[in-house]
């Protein structure tokens, strides 16, 4: 078996031209990893830049009304930025950086991912170029000017189903096409080794502070932890220093988009199988012929084909549970969050919401639930009115 | 060992690329004839694929349509097994890692040195990652081509030093599609690659007609040519077979002019 395995999944399917550079960020990646210089830069970057550590919040009022267990809510949305993203776009950036990188390029699907590239570029005084599907481009229109806003060049991708994997296959074309003085700084815990290890890596500080958090306000673990999953770099954050603790359930939310019985979804781990694309072996969405297929979902950020392959694996050994949420369930989680706690989640992490509410009512009230709250639902204001048939444009 | 040794027996090879499917197998079928009668040496058939990483637009758009008209894994098969009947020269398919994984790794390899099929280029399994399928490829005597890059450079050896069926140079950084100049110092390439083994090395990606592909032929065993063939088409001009025979037959010429 090749680098990067999480049992059977990972890997570096990735062509002879990239697989330079895949082993030049490696080997800095393992000279960093473990640097108490680039820990330190990175931790006051995290601090004082991105805002952390994310607060723990106790939802009171949702734990009331739902009448089961104790949730928090682990508030990513309130790094700067506002999303989980800049966790790992920090990291990345940081080692770029090191690796005397001039110019970064990345993806992104609901715009999150590459407004935090094109801000940490722009802090950093390096050049950007962003790479983002001509249907999402759309969607998120306010995101788009954000990243030019921020320096950043936006390239509209208009080829396959125009959104993120169409994206993702993009900057990997663009990245091979230029290499000396370009990082990649991939958005999610997907691709060829080292990226799924690497930003899960950067990701992981969500479960170390969920937990540090935790056991201060409880004096023990929580019984389970909620997150969704597109990529699946949220989730890997969150549940990733609760994976040796096996009391702790660990609860991925799917987009189902229009429903696992439809094409209309993207839920991966409920309608894929086993695959190669994008540089890795994990599970997507394909036909009988392993043509990649066209998914669905609201949200922009969870419409991909595929999940990152520690997920694949987590979800192999049963240490993971992974479960569909529908769109229609997505908006209702979004307005009642809204509505109960004053807190508007980005319509991603609303798929994590609707599972716990589900969930909540069915356990005790003893038990300690965590939902991390990937973003804030800003970006996804207007199309929620237009989902319940408001016609507003912004 | 396959047939592909052939290919490199008669001086320098030219090897044209053909996506099936696109617009028709039928249509696949004729062109591949002609470029077979105006003297490739070696066909690459494409495979299409939803998201083909390693092509240009040229490729993807042709690998599009194909999947459009409903082309799929068996009726290559079956456009392969017509082919076999009066084309004897090597063939290949060109496809990426999840058609052939998809499949059933096995069962696809299998099947194709049935049909008649020599090797396999699969740009999304590097070295690294080719001892899953590169099993299969020997315990069925078919060949797993090896692809060497401008950014290979130490990788070069180790990668031709396992190589068979021939090396697959890639002569320029980025996707396929025909490029106005190449500057790679190929012919450095080659013979790195060389010294680890003598095997056959042909140059792709990039070469847009004759002349680069004279030049790249001179410093090499061969040129393949994919995306200026596709490119003629994609222009669905009364004649295309006429004109896929025409525009091979020019390259086979300046192929064949080098030494």
């Amino acid at each position: 078996m090749s680098k990067g395995r999480f049992g059977i999944h990972g890997g570096q399917y990735i062509p002879e031209t990239l697989m330079h550079a895949v082993g030049e960020l490696e080997e800095a990646y393992l000279k960093y990893r473990d640097d108490p210089d680039f820990q330190r830069e990175l931790t006051d970057l995290y601090n004082n830049y991105a805002g952390r550590p994310s607060m723990l919040y106790y939802a009171e009022h949702m734990t009331r009304d739902l009448g089961g267990a104790r949730i928090y809510l682990k508030r990513e949305d309130l790094n700067h930025t506002g999303a989980h993203k800049i966790n790992n776009v920090l990291g990345q950036m940081l080692l770029a950086k090191y690796m005397g990188k001039t110019r970064v390029i990345a993806e992104t699907g609901a715009g999150q991912h590459g407004v935090a590239t094109a801000t940490v570029a722009a802090m950093m005084g390096m050049e950007c170029e962003i790479y983002m599907g001509r249907e999402d481009c759309e969607r998120q229109s306010l995101n788009v000017y954000r990243m030019r806003l921020l320096g950043a060049k936006v390239h509209p991708v208009d080829t396959g189903t125009k959104t993120l994997k169409d994206a993702v296959s993009e900057t990997f074309k663009e990245w091979t096409r230029r290499i000396d003085d370009t990082h990649y700084v991939l958005g999610s815990v997907m691709g060829p080794y080292p990226f799924p290890e690497m930003v899960r890596d950067f990701q992981a500080v969500i479960s170390r502070e969920i937990k540090a958090q935790v056991l201060e306000c409880e004096g023990k673990l929580p019984d389970a932890v909620l997150a969704c999953v597109g990529g699946g770099s949220n989730a890997i954050g969150a549940f990733y220093h609760f994976i040796g603790d096996p009391s702790v359930r660990l609860i991925g939310c799917e987009a189902a988009g229009r429903g696992i019985h439809t094409a209309d979804t993207a839920a991966t781990i409920a309608t894929g199988r086993l695959g190669i694309f994008h540089g890795m072996k994990s599970y997507f969405c394909q036909d009988e012929f392993g043509q990649i297929a066209p998914v669905y979902s609201i949200s922009a950020g969870l419409d991909y084909p595929g999940i990152g392959p520690e997920h694949a694996n987590l979800y192999d050994t049963g240490r993971a549970e992974y479960v569909p949420v529908t769109d229609e369930e997505a908006v209702q989680a979004f307005e009642y969050l809204s509505r109960t706690e004053g807190i508007i989640p980005a319509i991603e992490s609303a798929h994590a919401v609707a599972h716990a509410m589900t969930l909540a009512p069915a356990m005790r009230p003893d038990q300690v639930m965590v939902i991390n709250i990937s973003g804030r639902g800003d970006k996804d204001v207007a199309q929620i009115a237009r989902y319940r048939g408001e016609s507003l444009y912004e | 060992m396959s047939n592909i040794a052939k290919a490199f027996d008669h001086g320098k090879a030219l090897i044209p690329f053909i996506t099936c499917g696109d617009p028709s197998l039928e249509q696949t079928a004729e062109y591949v004839r002609a470029a077979v009668e105006s003297g490739a040496d070696l066909v690459e058939l494409g495979i299409p694929f939803s998201d083909p990483t390693a092509e240009g637009a040229v490729i993807m758009e042709a690998d599009a349509r194909a999947l459009a008209a409903g082309t799929t894994t068996e009726k290559v098969f079956d456009l392969v097994r017509d082919l076999r009947r009066d084309i004897d020269i090597p063939m290949v398919f060109m496809t990426y890692a999840n058609v052939l994984f998809s499949y059933g790794s096995e069962d696809f390899i299998r099947t194709s040195r049935d049909i008649g099929i020599d090797g396999f280029i699969i740009p999304d399994i590097p070295f690294e990652e080719k001892a899953e399928f590169d099993g299969f490829c020997k315990a069925y005597d078919r060949d797993l081509i090896s692809m060497i890059a401008p950014t290979s450079e130490d990788r070069i050896s180790m990668i031709a030093r396992e190589a068979s069926g021939f090396l697959y140079c890639v002569s320029s950084l980025g996707v396929t599609g025909t490029r106005g100049a190449i500057t790679t110092d190929v012919g450095a390439m080659v013979r790195t690659a060389k010294k680890a083994q003598d095997i056959p090395c042909a140059v792709g990606f990039g070469i847009s007609g004759p002349d680069q592909a004279a030049a790249m032929a001179a410093v090499s065993d061969g040129a393949i040519v994919g995306s200026a063939i596709m490119k003629i088409i994609a222009q669905q001009k009364p004649d295309t077979a006429g004109e896929v025979y025409r525009f091979v037959k020019e390259l086979k010429d300046a192929v064949r002019s080098v030494q």
